[in-house]
């Protein structure tokens, strides 16, 4: 087997798969042309993130690094979401075979994708209100 | 259930094999008893594979480490030594990457490289291909049956087409070889490749059938073996065990693809009627006896390999994660499908051991694997325009 333990029992039992409908923000990346799209959803709430959901096609690495990122982000602040990297998902997990260091690996870009979503929609609102 | 990677090598095989590598340890070119002893073996074994594909005599048949050199000399070989011809060389999209990597090389020897496409059950387009072969084309070079989505070319019709302008005509069976009945001179092939794994037989071992009178110029230069075609002493454990499976497939083949033949066509209806978004690569009937290769939208080829693998059942797929690049295979695209359709194939190689047992007990578990992980998947049908 080319995963670690850790990696297949993500795989296995991915948490935090689904949606959030009232999402306060989205973030998606990859493409399904590669073989990864992935979409994190996020709940914030004081500075946090509350709730953290994802949907993911792609490989086992790519399903194992998505739950993994919910695991990492959970009630953290913003600022330290922001703060975790491609390296720190693949660390957590033991390790990623070398071939999908890249292309499977895209769970941190997700996170920051949907916290940018969330300042975005922040700004939106101020300008509106 | 991935024959196509690897397949166990016949006890009766290793049983013949087992003497050329404990005591007979003579070398065919020696003139001693024991040297006398290793030639009649490897002549022996030479004339079971010329049988096998009705090759009109042994002498056509050259020894060598497997189908990728068998191809890689094929295609160099005809390329390099009939240069004065032309500098026309064509293929098919859908080629094995010995075939592939062999005229992308030889391009960059000042060839010109076409690569004829392939309809969507990976039938080579006759009307395209006598579109570009031109009086200045060497050869022309199509697999027999693709091993990925199992489709078996027409062969005897591309022939004609071939030699209606005086190119050679080589085939990679590879695949097809012992699976479905090959005759050389009947179906006017001119170089055919041969793997001995594919038919039970050792790994490290393959043929070259060269029709007499078809000029090619050696990869290997040495001592002369094989004719002066393929220097190097013969790995003679591997040739008798090539021999043995060749003999053994040419007898049971005809029993053993009726079998296969009836537990594939099982397998796949047991893999599509019951999930929906679920689809045939290749054709439906003109294809291999062992060869089940499907494809289920919305999820990606290597989950689904995993989710078997935990179970305990080894599958094969076209997705990139499983492969060492991450493009989907160029067999898949080439017959159509899209790339996120691509990813979602997997493949499955039956052998002669399997049972319908086996068969739909992996039946049975796809529509909960293929369920779980269209849940875990943001796509759906309508992003994905089906």
């Amino acid at each position: 087997m080319m995963y670690t333990e850790k990696v297949m029992e993500h795989f296995r039992n991915p948490r935090n798969m689904g949606e959030i409908p009232d999402a306060d923000g989205i973030g998606t990346v990859g493409n399904p042309v590669c073989g990864d799209l992935m979409t994190i959803y996020i709940k914030v709430k004081d500075g946090r993130l509350e709730d953290i959901k994802f949907k993911t096609f792609g490989c086992g690495s790519a399903i194992a690094t998505s739950s993994m990122i919910t695991e990492l982000a959970k009630g953290k602040t913003l600022e330290e979401g922001m703060k975790i990297t491609r390296a720190n998902v693949a660390d957590s997990l033991g390790g990623l075979p070398p071939v999908k260091m890249h292309c499977s690996n895209l769970a941190a870009d997700a996170l920051h994708a949907a916290i940018e979503d969330y300042f975005k929609r922040q700004k939106a609102k101020e300008v509106k209100g | 259930m991935d024959h196509a990677a690897g397949k166990p090598v016949e006890p009766r095989v290793t049983e013949a094999m087992l003497p050329y590598m404990e005591s007979s340890f003579g070398n065919a070119s020696s003139l001693h008893v024991f040297g006398q002893e290793a030639k009649r073996a490897l002549e022996d074994a030479r004339a079971k594979v010329a049988a096998l594909i009705n090759a009109e005599k042994r002498e056509s048949i050259i020894f060598t480490s497997g189908a990728t050199e068998s191809n890689n000399m094929a295609i160099k070989g005809v390329a390099n030594r009939n240069k004065d011809h032309g500098t026309r060389i064509i293929t098919s999209a859908i080629e094995h990457m010995s075939v592939v990597n062999s005229f992308k090389f030889l391009t960059t020897r000042g060839f010109e490289s076409v690569f004829v496409p392939v309809d969507k059950y990976g039938f080579v387009i006759l009307e395209n291909l006598e579109k570009v072969l031109t009086d200045k084309t060497i050869f022309v070079s199509i697999v027999y049956a693709n091993g990925e989505i199992g489709t078996v070319e027409h062969i005897r019709e591309i022939s004609k087409i071939v030699h209606s302008k005086n190119a050679y005509f080589h085939v990679d069976a590879t695949a097809a070889c012992g699976q479905v009945p090959i005759d050389v001179k009947n179906e006017n092939i001119d170089l055919l490749t041969i793997s001995s794994n594919d038919m039970y037989g050792p790994k490290g071992v393959g043929a070259l059938y060269i029709k007499a009178g078809v000029p090619v110029e050696p990869l290997l230069h040495g001592g002369g073996q094989e004719r002066g075609l393929r220097s190097g002493t013969e790995n003679l454990p591997g040739i008798v065990g090539f021999g043995k499976a060749a003999e053994i497939a040419k007898r049971e083949m005809q029993t053993n693809s009726v079998q296969l033949t009836k537990l594939r066509d099982r397998f796949i209806d047991g893999l599509l009627k019951p999930i929906p978004y679920s689809f045939l690569n290749g054709h439906p009937t003109e294809r291999l006896p062992d060869n089940v290769s499907v494809r289920y939208s919305f999820i990606e080829g290597e989950s689904m390999l995993l989710s078997l693998d935990m179970i305990g059942v080894y599958a094969s797929s076209g997705s990139a994660c499983t492969a060492k690049t991450l493009e989907p295979s160029h067999v898949l695209l080439a017959i159509g499908l899209k790339h996120e359709e691509a990813h979602g194939s997997l493949m499955f190689t039956l052998g002669k051991e399997n049972t319908a047992e086996q068969v739909d007990y992996v039946i049975g578990l796809m529509p909960a694997i293929v369920k779980r992980l269209r849940a875990i998947s943001p796509l759906t049908p309508k992003e994905l325009n089906v």
